[in-house]
């Protein structure tokens, strides 16, 4: 009993210490500006959510409903692309035997440890030698590749797609292609849905790329947006609010969609993790 | 034996045109570009390229703020990547030990703030450090978070934060993963809950928390998003606070060739320590 106790009381402490930032940042998104420095910060005061959110969606033209739309584009687009041409490639190195199968395999591997970060700069030189930086698919199409995705791929196709069920498509007549579209990738699904994850927050996260791909602010994601108001705060007290609530109007959707995937990344994290 | 040759190429050649066009392309080019030096002929004469041979790395090797940013990293990570990790542990621990209601709600509670990005994390943070506008001004009031000695720790707090949840979540599920039945003969054996944990639970999930170090290690040495953002907030971040944060601030004096040694640099760092960590956990060493 006394255990149990002491077990709560640890969790309970987390708890408040994950959420209360999130909870903070939610009661600030909801004050007025004076409201902000003048009244308690984990507490509601003058409830004014409806006219931050007016504010932060009108301020310039929209600009900020623009980088939502890109941030949208950026991830779920290079992801749910990525996670296609993973798939395709893993399951190829999973279920066919050809020649140089291992030195792809081997090369997409130490792509894994190559941080994204240490692309940028190069990514950034090659683009600007070809004339096409600041524009969206300098950010787009190196996002859409995932070494990773491929690695997971490849052992989720092995392990999931029975070789018996491949051959048993092929005597039935059924093409290469058209048996991974209806059989192989529907045996995959679940663990596509882990790439896809794994790839979005991956690209969602690259700071670097677009800080030194993107110049016109109409391309920007929202977190390199957001990053800019922050440092014009100083200079411009009003950006403070829009910045506050900006973040929350961010951050919800994906907590959301986070939670509700959450078993996908149970799942997939346990089949990664026991290789 | 290569049958169906066409459809491996269907497969293949998607993935294989954009990985070697944005990863391999890249990489060579940055060696490239890194042994090359822009020459200018008086003060304000045309720039030109000229081959430099390894000039550009004796820079790099030289450069003081540089190794001085690697290492804060180096001491960032040595501190940090424990202490979350043995509170992930900890965690994901307590949760299996059937100690525990309300588990799914805990586990959904850690893993939020995974959800924030880096850099909407940074600047959450950065409010909440601040001495006059965070909610805890009985502590930033007293001690300033973001001075120089501090703001290192401060960066830290917001990387545990972040990720504390998501590592958490992954022991955890290599856990659920353990069949029950290894439990009953340890507890046959009279073995306590603690005894479990330590001698049964912690060996059988330790390729879960090698992946968790290994991840750690590498997110560690790009460190970008949380002191770029921490610019704004206080003045002892330098533009060199971080390799990652020297490699763009040399691109945009624009130094490229430098910056570009620079990026190898640390991509040769980052792999040979991201190695080293797979290897010391995974062979040995701590007992098993």
């Amino acid at each position: 009993m006394r255990a149990r106790i002491a077990a709560m009381t640890v969790l309970g402490v987390c708890t408040v210490y994950f959420l209360t930032p999130i909870w903070w940042l939610f009661v600030s998104a909801t004050k007025t500006r004076a409201g902000f420095t003048s009244t308690s910060p984990l507490w509601f005061a003058d409830f004014a959510l409806i006219g931050n959110l007016r504010e932060v969606l009108t301020y310039r033209d929209g600009i900020f409903l623009r980088w939502l739309g890109n941030s949208v584009l950026y991830t779920a687009g290079a992801a749910l692309i990525g996670t296609l041409l993973a798939a395709m490639c893993g399951y190829a190195l999973a279920k066919y035997r050809f020649r140089g199968r291992e030195l792809i395999f081997n090369v997409v591997l130490g792509g894994v440890l190559v941080p994204a970060t240490a692309l940028a700069l190069p990514l950034f030189l090659i683009f600007s030698r070809a004339g096409a930086t600041n524009t969206f698919w300098s950010v787009f199409l190196p996002s859409v590749v995932s070494p990773f995705g491929v690695y997971l791929a490849r052992i989720y196709a092995a392990a999931s797609v029975p070789d018996d069920l491949i051959e048993a498509a092929r005597i039935d007549g059924a093409g290469e292609v058209r048996t991974f579209v209806t059989i192989a990738a529907r045996l995959m699904t679940p663990a596509l849905v882990t790439i896809f994850l794994f790839q979005f927050t991956a690209v969602w996260n690259n700071f670097l790329l677009p800080l030194i791909m993107l110049g016109d602010e109409r391309l920007f994601p929202v977190t390199l947006g957001l990053y800019t108001w922050n440092t014009q705060v100083n200079q411009v007290p009003q950006l403070r609010g829009l910045v506050l609530t900006g973040a929350l109007l961010s951050v919800v959707p994906l907590v959301i969609a986070f939670l509700l995937l959450q078993r996908f990344w149970r799942n997939g994290l346990g089949t990664g993790a026991v290789k | 034996m290569t049958r169906h040759r066409s459809a491996v190429v269907f497969f293949i050649a998607p993935f294989g045109v954009l990985f070697t066009l944005f990863y391999l392309l890249p990489i060579g080019y940055a060696v490239v570009q890194s042994l090359f030096t822009v020459e200018r002929t008086g003060t304000f004469g045309p720039a030109r390229e000229v081959f430099g041979g390894l000039v550009q790395y004796q820079r790099v090797l030289s450069d003081g703020p540089f190794w001085a940013s690697v290492g804060r990293v180096l001491l960032f990570g040595a501190v940090q990547i424990p202490v979350m990790l043995v509170l992930a542990l900890f965690l994901a621990l307590l949760l299996d030990s059937g100690l525990v209601r309300g588990r799914r709600f805990f586990r959904l509670a850690f893993f939020v703030p995974y959800a924030v990005p880096g850099v909407i994390a940074a600047i959450m943070w950065g409010f909440l450090y601040s001495p006059t506008l965070s909610p805890f001004t009985p502590v930033t009031g007293a001690v300033d978070l973001l001075s120089a000695d501090l703001v290192l720790w401060a960066m830290a707090n917001v990387v545990t934060w972040v990720y504390a949840g998501y590592n958490m979540l992954i022991i955890y599920s290599a856990l659920l993963a353990i069949p029950p039945e290894i439990y009953e003969a340890a507890r046959i054996d009279g073995a306590g809950p603690a005894r479990i944990a330590w001698s049964v639970k912690i060996p059988l999930v330790r390729p879960a928390i090698v992946l968790t170090a290994v991840f750690s290690v590498i997110g560690t040495l790009q460190l970008l998003a949380e002191p770029q953002v921490f610019r704004s907030f206080s003045s002892a971040v330098s533009s060199t606070y971080t390799p990652n944060l020297t490699v763009y601030s040399t691109s945009s004096i624009p130094n490229f060739n430098l910056a570009a040694a620079f990026s190898v640099v640390l991509a040769l760092v980052t792999c040979v320590l991201s190695f080293s960590v797979l290897k010391a956990t995974s062979r040995g060493g701590m007992g098993r």
